[in-house]
């Protein structure tokens, strides 16, 4: 145990995090924020962001995050660099436990976002890292002026590929239907580009392996058919989409079947008084940065005003309270 | 402070393959997102293990070579080099507790 009950815990450390932790601290609600390993979310292996209102030029992914980082930090969000490993959302105490120790909360913030999908086929995880890799700007550099592929049909299958030409000779876009979930304006610049390939209409069956033991090519699968092609590719970049990471509050909290969490929208309440949720963990239809960091926002208004409602059970008082005039004399259980 | 070293293809040979203590080599990029969040990770273990462990940081894109004589193909690639030898590879951002555990061996 670590002591005290604070007002307020954030798991998360995106957009809808961050944005969570800056309104929540500059709110005095001392927010502890758990960053996990990969701080900084899903932009942190983005390029150049070019939609987020304020930047006239773009931002690069990681420099925003940053950036929002920052801005958390300096009206007193504490930041831990942790990931959770369990919750116990059930009591009037939430229970989060990181590395070993449990913090106890008032209330809680879920915004862990969504992890990047993998196709599930033999070679793929063999060789991640060997040429399968779902981040084209960290891995792109190494694939200069090699044939490569990118799977799927999305805004950020588009801009990889679109990327990916800075390095690689060609990039083949491999998608299993005829039409593209991608932007209007991400698919033309793809299709503008003389290095961009396409194969639709098929799935990709396997990774082969090399005498090197990386990528060696694809094993293709046309959808209408099932007759088979290999594509001459040294990588593969994944980007078919991402799943809400809500593993962590399964069985606490409902999700529906994609696994998204559910909240009483258009607020941030979750089934569990005292509980919140935003970000790309709940949101299946925006998805953008700025739409994370939008409900962060009501996320951290929400708690505030929760938490104002409820004055703090005198079996709460710990140092996290002298500040707010609640009696420090007895420590948490 | 830290016991972190920047190195490069140049001095890799003096600074890596010939150094008396266990090295951590950080294959890294200014324009990797993950890089960065491992970096400050590195530097605590570092700093907490100054006796046992050097971590050296390999910039790939002034330092190609290397990269490519350990067939790196994504980074952060963190390898632990022993007598010359690479003994240990681990690809991607971890958390602080997980990258300990994988270079438990090498930190006692």
């Amino acid at each position: 145990m670590s002591g005290d009950v604070r007002d307020l815990v954030i798991i998360g450390s995106g957009p809808a995090g961050y944005t969570a932790a800056v309104y929540a601290a500059r709110a005095q609600l001392e927010p502890l924020v758990f960053e996990g390993s990969q701080f900084g979310g899903a932009l942190m292996t983005t390029t150049e962001v070019e939609n987020y209102p304020g930047f006239t030029d773009g931002i690069m992914g990681p420099e925003l995050m940053e950036q929002m980082r920052g801005q958390a930090k300096r009206f007193g969000a504490e930041l831990r660099a942790e990931d959770v490993e369990t919750v116990d959302l059930t009591g009037p105490v939430k229970r989060v436990t990181a590395n070993g120790t449990t913090y106890e909360a008032r209330a809680v913030i879920l915004a862990m976002g969504a992890a990047a999908r993998y196709l599930g086929v033999p070679g793929e995880q063999e060789l991640l890292g060997r040429g399968v890799s779902s981040c084209a700007t960290c891995d792109g550099f190494f694939f200069r002026d090699h044939d490569i592929a990118v799977v799927g049909g999305g805004d950020s299958a588009m801009e990889e590929a679109t990327f990916l030409t800075r390095f690689a000779r060609s990039v083949t876009i491999v998608h299993r239907r005829d039409e593209f979930r991608a932007s209007k304006i991400m698919l033309e610049r793809a299709k503008n580009d003389p290095k961009i390939r396409w194969r639709t209409g098929v799935t990709v069956s396997e990774v082969l392996r090399s005498e090197q033991g990386a990528v060696g090519g694809l094993r293709l699968a046309e959808l209408a058919t099932g007759e088979e092609s290999t594509l001459d590719v040294t990588a593969m970049f994944v980007a078919i989409g991402h799943d809400p990471r809500s593993e962590l509050v399964r069985g606490q909290l409902d999700t529906d079947e994609e696994g998204y969490l559910l909240t009483e929208s258009p607020s941030t309440y979750t089934r569990i008084p005292g509980v919140f949720a935003a970000g790309d963990l709940v949101d299946r239809t925006y998805r953008q940065a700025i739409t994370a960091a939008g409900s962060g926002c009501a996320a951290a208004i929400d708690a505030e005003r929760w938490l104002a409602e409820r004055p703090v059970p005198p079996e709460f008082a710990g140092g996290g309270y002298s500040a707010a005039g609640a009696a420090a004399a007895t420590p948490a259980p | 402070m830290a016991n972190t070293v920047n190195v490069t293809d140049d001095s890799f040979k003096d600074d890596v393959l010939n150094s008396g203590k266990t090295v951590l080599v950080d294959f890294w990029a200014t324009w990797c997102g993950p890089c960065r969040m491992v970096a400050p990770v590195l530097d605590e273990i570092a700093g907490e293990h100054a006796e046992t462990l050097t971590v050296a940081k390999l910039d790939i894109d002034a330092n190609p070579a290397t990269a490519r004589d350990y067939q790196v193909m994504s980074i952060p690639t963190m390898i632990v080099f022993q007598d010359g030898k690479p003994v240990k590879q681990i690809v991607g951002a971890k958390p602080k507790a997980a990258l300990l555990q994988d270079l438990a061996e090498y930190l006692s």
